[in-house]
């Protein structure tokens, strides 16, 4: 689905990221993790198109994308949340959700300023749609109508989770999704991309810190330490690779719960 | 004729001017929102925009309605070209930087109009009528009525069609996140070009309109620095506050001009915009984190 093959990012003299390759299967969840500074977010950035890479690629479903800028992504099916709240306040929760649909309206300049009926149908069937697939998967039916600065921090994680899914993306990225979250947040916010998987076979790549999250829901792990990749695999041959845990286990494999608090 | 008389139609005539103030200072916002650029040579554009009206309209006798087609044409291109050569290699550089840029093609501008022209006042071919407008009886005289009329119909327009258009909807994500605006699939140089686009027109409008109820000269542009007053007023970043701001503006040069004497007229509006800088620094209706100038 998604492939970077061979990435190499560096800034002046210092190399961020050297020979990095991951593979994010269809209809998987695959992390990559790695202790501060490993080149979690560089890696984050080439993927979206924020940063050039030197060389190497990055490939979406057979296509080359690694020239392509960010927006130009998002129409190719790529969609991602933010380690920071990115939502637009003073706007309610479904307002925030169907600006994530911007790339699936078809409506044109003129006619969706003039309310023509057709693209007002359009936006009736996206309002319906929002309201049946997403909103009620994500359990945020309740809080549509609410504005985004008035809900906790776990739940505009999830209105940022609901927006990138109205983009019926193919592949998912998510920035660090249970960064600042307390335990329970952190425990929904793991079953709720399970189901995104599970319900919608959407491909997920995520970048996380939490090594307690990335255990309990990732089908394939990538480790990154100093910009390069140590290991690869799936979430039981991770927790008994030495390098992995010379590098970011710290040798105690309990140093993950503190690590992730 | 009493007192009282005077003062309501001097209102009326005042609300009126502001009607093209609105117009102008819509330009400005709309730029300011999507690029965080404050366009100094939005005068000098408007100013432009009405020679070529004149240039098409009667050196190339092309008529009113497709000299002012030509205009606009020749207005979006200019402001396209200038977005492309030289704002958008000024993206991410300091606040200033990108100020006196503007400045400079403010600058450029006159003295190129200057060259072509000549320094006297041109008479542009009258698209308003010259017949007063009486409301009530209180007498409006014709061409400022009517390009007030004009102009608040534009600006009106403008403001629904950018709350209401995916257009629109792209300029309010770009302007409040540029990085999730783009992840959502908006091209943000295409918004800010868009709002250049906008700016054009506006300015065009209102420049033939200017022309129209004074003289064409390379000094018209001088007005939209009065302009500024109201964009600090309605809020930098406030498509909607530059109506409301507009109205007030041109009502209070033209009360304090029958008041106070002609002299106080034009620094009222400074003084109002400095009282406001003071107490509310995002204006009536801005938004909080915007830059001042």
């Amino acid at each position: 689905m998604l492939t970077v093959e061979d990435v190499q990012l560096s800034f002046g003299g210092v190399k961020a990221l050297s020979g990095v390759s991951v593979e994010a299967a269809k209809g998987r969840i695959t992390a990559v993790i790695g202790p501060n500074g490993a080149g979690k977010t560089s890696l984050f950035n080439v993927i979206s198109g924020f940063y050039k890479p030197q060389s190497g690629r990055v490939v979406l479903d057979g296509e080359d994308i690694t020239r392509l800028k960010p927006h130009a992504r998002a129409y190719r099916g790529m969609s991602r949340t933010f380690q920071n709240i990115a939502l637009f306040s003073g706007m309610t929760v479904l307002d925030n959700v169907k600006l994530g649909a911007h790339t699936r309206l078809t409506g044109g300049v003129l006619s969706s300023g003039l309310r023509l009926p057709s693209s007002r149908r359009e936006e009736a069937e996206l309002d319906a749609e929002i309201r049946r697939d997403v909103l009620g998967m994500l359990e945020l039916d309740r809080v549509q109508n609410s504005h985004v600065e008035d809900l906790p921090y776990g739940l505009q994680k999830r209105v940022e989770l609901a927006r990138a899914l109205v983009m019926r993306p193919k592949i998912l990225l998510l920035d660090e999704p249970v960064a600042g979250m307390n335990r329970e947040e952190k425990r929904e916010m793991g079953r709720f991309v399970t189901d995104v998987r599970d319900r919608l076979n959407t491909t997920v790549l995520l970048i996380e810190h939490d090594m307690g999250m990335v255990m309990g829901i990732s089908d394939h792990i990538v480790v990154l330490s100093f910009g390069k990749p140590i290991a690869s695999g799936t979430p039981e041959r991770i927790r008994q690779d030495p390098d992995v845990i010379k590098a970011y286990l710290g040798g105690a494999e309990d140093a993950a719960d503190d690590k992730a608090a | 004729m009493n007192a009282f008389h005077f003062f309501i139609e001097y209102s009326i005539v005042g609300i009126a001017s502001g009607g093209v103030y609105a117009l102008i200072a819509l330009g400005i916002v709309v730029i300011f929102k999507s690029s965080q650029t404050f366009n100094f040579a939005m005068g000098e554009m408007m100013m432009l925009s009405a020679y070529l009206f004149y240039t098409a309209a009667v050196t190339f006798s092309l008529g009113i309605l497709a000299g002012m087609v030509a205009a606009l044409l020749g207005s979006i291109v200019l402001a396209l070209v200038i977005e492309r050569v030289a704002l958008r290699p000024m993206m991410g550089r300091p606040f200033i930087a990108i100020v006196m840029v503007t400045f400079g093609i403010g600058s450029i501008i006159r003295g190129v109009v200057g060259m072509i022209w000549g320094p006297n006042d041109l008479q542009i071919p009258a698209i308003l009528a010259r017949t007063p407008v009486l409301i009530g009886d209180f007498f409006i005289p014709g061409k400022t009525a009517r390009a007030a009329a004009i102009a608040v119909c534009i600006v009106l327009a403008l403001i629904l069609y950018l709350r209401y258009s995916r257009a629109g909807v792209a300029l309010r994500a770009a302007a409040a996140d540029t990085i999730t605006a783009a992840s959502m699939g908006i091209d943000v140089r295409r918004v800010v070009a868009f709002t250049w686009v906008i700016a054009a027109i506006t300015g065009c409008i209102s420049g033939v309109l200017m022309a129209n109820v004074n003289t064409l000269t390379p000094h018209l542009g001088v007005v939209a620095l009065n302009v500024l007053a109201v964009i600090i007023l309605g809020g930098m970043n406030s498509i909607g506050g530059v109506l409301v701001a507009g109205v007030i503006i041109g009502w209070l040069e033209a009360v304090t001009g029958l008041i106070l004497g002609t002299e106080f007229r034009e620094i009222t509006p400074y003084i109002l915009a400095l009282l406001v800088l003071l107490v509310r620094p995002t204006g009536l209706f801005g938004s909080r984190g915007i830059e001042r100038i």
